[in-house]
């Protein structure tokens, strides 16, 4: 059995094509579909093992970030995602895709009719920017993140990727239920600041999973850190085995491997 | 009815931009504001209920989290005095783009009463400001008046659409004597010469009838500069001796000569291309969008970059775009305010637009900018350079076009507005004070996602052979894409076919629109269905509007009457050549004494925190430069992932280890004491830094692009003589041809006294190299306590030019030479005995010399290094520290070794300047010694390092 993965596209996803080789790396096979496609019936969502929405600028993020896109799935293709998630299957939003979960209505739970519960707005730095960081692992919950070491290095690339919630309580409910899965640190121990925690995040949180730990959303690209030559000090360090993002994907078609047998 | 809905960020959070505003006032030198409010302000057009009204707002615009809105009415900051309130909003035709997403939103919502939209921004400042503040916040920092206006109360915000007017409008050409022919060439923003108007009426005359204005007009944008750079293959009476086309005996020349056969497409279509692997090649063009940039630098840069992607994208059948490059020159940013002349945005300002127009583009089309550099210099104040490259993959069997009559010409992507009408003839004049206001047509603003849907259509249109040729809409729009590619058969257009953005436009202004993010495609009349279909189905409006022909003309129908009908042969052959003039000869400048007392350690921080050597990490991370997964050396590299890296290395396919090395190479302080050096030195920086990181010269190619005064001067054509000779010698001594190019003539700036200021004479050389193995690459970071450390080639006394000289206010005529042959040699050793893993470290010793680049080894590393100047090569006449320290002499290399590896090291260099010059160290210190062994800098790496980034650190 090859679990199968719906990369969904959209106006201004830009990385549709290395999501979805990062599956086919780990034995997925991997399908990248216009939003259109679905919304037109041409593709079913249900054919599908696994759901991943790339990082981008899905409609330029014109309103904010993902707002179109998000819209599109919260009203028009609430429950054909319900069913979805109902049956086991995964769902993930990287970068562009996890402001789509958050404003669809698909994390912190998958709930379509709640008002929106977290946010992810416009950096402290006010600007777009490119550069890597550390983060630390929760794996006591998601599936995502099974068996990952303690504390992982990927790129974030965003202008809106403070991680905000709506009030103290929707923050300590995420703790209090393990859903907050990546936060940026430090590897020296010391106090989290800018640019360590690279956009001002509430509680460093750089992802966050459903209760039920298959829906994942995450601001830094697991999928730009697959080859060993992707890291930005591997001519000082030398070439690792594998990128620390291999595991989120490699996790997600295990999964499905391991549930049939 | 028109709805307002105005957003705000909820008092309990964070005002990003808000704040920001108030640090950029605070820079201006106001002080009086306490805090800025600031507002997102929706109009919309269409009856709706308040319901609808609300739900728009809470559906659709507004982040209930950290957001409140407001329907009609205004969210005012608690202050209740001293509140000063401005909004702004897109002067009329300008593209809003976030307009354009919201009404898509809406129709999302099932909302279909909304007709229109439009966007703007509201500010509410607190503090006592004056009016001469007021005036100064709202020219300096919120808005810039080409492209937006202070919104008054009560103004209109739609209007009722225009008319589709049409009359067919004649010049009096045939009778017109000489005098006239100027004015009417001026009166039209023509730019055409009175040669050139004479050979148009003699056309005329023969044809015995009145031009058209699309026909003249089309003829201007045929034969301006910018689309025919008829200066460069025009004749040239330089010191005496004649040159015809004087980039055929250059550049094309060595290239011909050369003749590689990795070289698959040079110098004829919109991009060069060479050869990558088994299935695919690549190809690369690098653009200026100056002008436009000078006038409004975030429009005019966003549109520089989508222009420039759209040049691989319309290369054979279409290449996939997949790395940015970008290359700026602009005034100095400390500039006091008040010393910028009239007519003139401040440089800083200048640059922080030009970076984020670059910034919002290439990042929204997700190609990685992976390359760049920023040179700096008070030459460029009135008329910065915006240099904007990409590359792109093709397969092999798409590289090629084919032209048949009778298939259908498709426009695909944006619609047409009275955007950048005039763009092409403009861009070949020179810039003034009364620029702004004169040719705000010329200036557009992009919208990045039309472009990235059509990469998206295309390449699978171009994978299903929906078409058999493509180009992109650039200067000249329609008129420029149909002339060029249906040169070879003719083509009939119905210009009211053609999808506007609003109703009014003449049939003239439809065919040479500027309109961005437009392709031209001919596709076979059984695969129009089957193309419209594939466009329609991710949102991209595709429509014919007309056919090739097989009569050699370009004939042109507004609702069914001709309004233009040229024939091709005059459009592209009849410009009448012209013989210019061009001197050169060397100026005279001294040699100034020997400095004294020089402090050598504030030397090298002064070096390092110039603006033209200091770090750009401030620009680097808002490009991304990792988007399609294929990064491995990014722009900053290091220890702490920050030092200056030489060059980017990107693999272009997921999968595959094989990667295109970018560089390149400018300096325009050397033009000034000659072109010819400054030409060769940039085609030696450019090839050092792909060697550097572990590329070869063997797949290497390199591009040109000119950037010039005004070349109907002579002493300006003589210098570009100069640079393009020396572009054919040392290309030829290299072996590396070059493949594409692009002209950019007329970058002076008329003041306010009449005074023109040229910028200096520049040469862009891009070089890109294809790569074996990704994994074989170096960063230029010390790695390692103990590593030896070399020098390769040779130190000379060439200070002309040099940032030393440059900071002391010294001058020297003796400036970088490039010994072709000895240089060679050292390329391809180097080369070598990195291929062969000997080496740790390299990095090329550019501005600032063996100093800075041992500096910058030193920091990056996070280490430190003891080294010594007197075993470095030399010549012998260099015997002065601050030479060996600060000389900027070419094809150098500071190359961190194993010293287990260090033999064969030495053994692959043996017989060429090299020296061991000390060691590695892990001390956090840089200590260098003197010709006579004497401790010349001993400075902690932390505090060289502060210099280097404290400059642009913004």
């Amino acid at each position: 059995m090859v679990p199968r993965v719906l990369v969904l596209r959209s106006a201004g996803s830009n990385c549709d094509e290395e999501t979805g080789f990062a599956f086919e790396m780990v034995g997925g096979r991997a399908d990248l579909v216009h939003i259109n496609s679905v919304l037109r019936k041409k593709v079913r969502p249900e054919d599908y093992h696994i759901l991943a929405v790339p990082g981008g600028f899905c409609y330029g993020d014109d309103i904010s970030a993902g707002k179109i896109l998000a819209n599109e799935l919260r009203y028009q293709l609430a429950e054909t995602l319900l069913d979805f998630h109902r049956q086991g299957k995964l769902i993930i939003g990287i970068c562009n895709g996890f402001q789509v979960l958050v404003k669809a209505g698909l994390l912190p739970s998958v709930d379509f009719q709640a008002p929106q519960q977290v946010t992810l707005t416009i950096n402290n730095s006010r600007k777009y920017e490119d550069r890597w960081v550390y983060l630390s692992v929760d794996r006591s919950k998601c599936v995502f993140t099974k068996d990952m070491p303690d504390v992982i290095e990927l790129p974030v690339a965003h202008t809106e990727g403070k991680f905000v919630a709506k009030d103290i309580g929707v923050l300590n409910a995420l703790e209090l239920n393990s859903q907050i899965v990546f936060q940026y640190t430090r590897p020296d121990g010391a106090k989290v600041a800018y640019p360590w925690n690279p956009n001002g995040s509430m509680n460093h949180i750089a992802g966050i999973c459903d209760p039920s730990g298959r829906v994942l959303g995450l601001m830094p690209h697991p999928e730009r850190h697959i080859d060993p030559t992707h890291h930005p000090r591997w001519t000082r360090r030398g070439l690792a085995e594998e990128g620390d993002g291999v595991a989120v994907f490699r996790n997600a078609v295990q999964y499905f491997l391991e549930r049939k047998n | 009815m028109v709805t307002r809905i105005e957003l705000a960020t909820k008092p309990d959070f964070f005002d990003a931009e808000g704040a920001a505003l108030r640090d950029a006032a605070q820079d201006l030198g106001i002080v009086s504001i306490r805090q800025v409010y600031t507002r997102k302000v929706y109009y919309f057009s269409g009856v709706v209920s308040h319901a609808v009204q609300q739900r728009i707002a809470e559906a659709l615009l507004a982040d209930v989290v950290t957001q409140d809105y407001a329907i009609d009415e205004q969210i005012h900051c608690p202050a209740d005095k001293e509140v000063w309130s401005v909004e702004i909003t897109f002067n009329r035709g300008v593209t809003d783009m976030v307009a354009e997403t919201a009404l898509k939103g809406i129709r999302d919502l099932g909302i279909q009463d909304i007709t229109e939209a439009k966007t703007a921004r509201r500010f509410e400042f607190t503090g006592n400001l004056t009016e001469g503040e007021k005036e100064l916040v709202v020219e300096k920092l919120l808005m810039n008046k080409v492209v937006e206006h202070l919104l008054q109360p009560g103004e209109t915000i739609f209007f009722p659409t225009a008319d589709d007017r049409f009359t067919l409008v004649q010049v009096a050409l045939v009778d017109a004597d000489d005098s006239d022919l100027l004015r009417i060439s001026k009166q039209r923003d023509l730019f055409l010469s009175l040669e050139e108007m004479k050979t148009i009426r003699r056309h005329f005359r023969d044809l015995g009838r009145e031009p058209t204005d699309v026909e003249l007009e089309m003829v201007a944008q045929t034969w301006s500069e910018h689309c025919s750079h008829k200066t460069l293959k025009g004749s040239i009476d330089y010191n005496g001796q004649r040159i015809d086309n004087l980039l055929k005996q250059t550049v094309f020349k060595v290239t011909e000569e050369l003749n590689k056969p990795w070289c698959v497409s040079v110098f004829k279509d919109n991009a060069g291309i060479i050869e990558f692997d088994d299935e695919f090649n690549i190809c690369f063009k690098v653009e200026t969008h100056n002008h436009p940039s000078a006038m409004e630098p975030y429009g005019g840069a966003n549109t520089g970059i989508g222009g420039v992607i759209r040049d691989p994208l319309g290369t054979g059948l279409g290449a996939k775009p997949v790395i940015n490059t970008d290359v700026f020159c602009f005034g100095p940013v400390d500039m006091k305010m008040s010393d910028v002349p009239k007519g003139v945005l401040h440089p800083k300002r200048v640059m922080q637009g030009v970076v984020a127009g670059v910034r919002d583009y290439g990042n929204r089309m997700g190609i990685p900018t992976t390359n760049g550099s920023v040179f700096f210099d008070e030459r460029y104040l009135g008329n910065p350079l915006v240099f904007c490259g990409n590359v792109g993959l093709i397969p092999r069997d798409k590289c090629e076009k084919t032209i048949v009559p009778g298939d259908a010409i498709l426009v695909i992507g944006g619609r047409t507005g009275r955007d950048g009408i005039h763009g092409a003839t403009a861009s070949s004049g020179e810039l003034h004070t009364e620029s702004e206001g004169t040719w705000s047509g010329a200036v557009q603003i992009g919208n990045p996602i039309v472009e990235k849907k059509i990469v998206d259509t295309l390449m699978q249109a171009r994978d299903r052979g929906l078409y058999r040729a493509i180009t992109d809409c650039g200067a000249g729009g329609l008129s420029s894409a149909i002339g060029e590619l249906a040169a070879s058969t003719g083509a009939e257009v119905d210009l009211e076919k053609v999808p506007l953005k609003y109703h009014g436009l003449s049939y003239m202004e439809i065919w040479i629109s500027e309109a961005q993010e437009r392709m031209v495609i001919f596709v076979p009349p059984e695969k129009v269905k089957d193309a419209l279909e594939l466009f329609a189905s991710e949102d991209v409006e595709a429509t014919v509007i007309g056919r090739t022909t097989d009569d050699k003309k370009i004939r042109l129908r507004y609702k069914g009457t001709v309004v233009g009908e040229l024939d091709v042969d005059f459009l592209h052959d009849g410009l009448p050549e012209t013989v210019r003039k061009a001197v050169w000869q060397k100026p005279a400048i001294a040699e100034s004494p020997r400095p004294e007392k020089i402090d050598y350690t504030k030397v090298l921080h002064d070096i390092l925190a110039s603006p033209n050597v200091c770090s750009k990490e401030w620009i680097v991370r808002q490009y991304d430069h990792e988007v399609q997964g294929g990064s491995v050396l990014k722009p900053l590299v290091g220890a702490a992932n920050d030092g200056p890296g030489d060059a980017s290395i990107t693999r272009p396919r997921l999968g595959s280890q094989k990667a295109v090395i970018l560089s390149n190479g400018l300096n325009p302080k050397y033009g000034l004491i000659d072109p010819y050096w400054m030409a060769a030195s940039a085609i030696d920086e450019a090839l050092r830094n792909v060697i550097a990181v572990g590329g070869s010269l063997d797949r290497t190619a390199l591009l040109d692009n000119f950037c010039w005064g005004n070349t109907e001067k002579p002493d300006r054509l003589g210098g570009l003589v100069r640079a393009a000779q020396a572009c054919y010698d040392v290309a030829k001594v290299f072996e590396t041809p070059f493949i594409s190019g692009k002209d950019s003539l007329n970058n002076e700036f008329q003041t306010d006294s009449g005074e023109a200021i040229a910028i200096p004479p520049t040469l862009l050389v891009s070089a890109i190299s294809v790569m074996d193995d990704a994994r074989k690459a170096v960063s230029m970071d010390f790695k390692k306590n103990g590593s030896f450390i070399y020098v390769v080639g040779e130190t000379k006394n060439e200070m002309g030019g040099s940032h030393y000289y440059d900071l002391l206010g010294l001058t020297s005529p003796s400036v970088p030479t490039v010994d072709g042959k000895e240089a060679r040699e050292i390329f391809t050793r180097l080369s070598a005995a990195i291929a062969n893993g000997c080496v740790r470290a390299c990095h090329d010793c550019s501005e600032g010399g063996v100093a800075v680049a041992v500096a910058e080894m030193a920091f990056a590393g996070g280490l430190g290094a003891s080294v010594c100047l007197r075993t470095m090569p030399r010549t012998s006449d260099v015997s002065r520290n601050d030479i060996a320290l600060f000389s900027e002499s070419n094809s150098r290399f500071v190359v961190e070794v194993d010293p287990k590896r260090a033999d064969d090291f030495e053994e692959i260099m043996s017989l060429l300047p090299y020296g061991y010059i000390g060691e590695v160290k892990n001390s956090g210190k840089l200590l260098i010694r003197s010709l006579n062994e004497m401790i010349l800098i001993n400075e902690k790496i932390a505090d060289l390092k502060e210099s280097w980034q404290k400059t642009l650190r913004w």
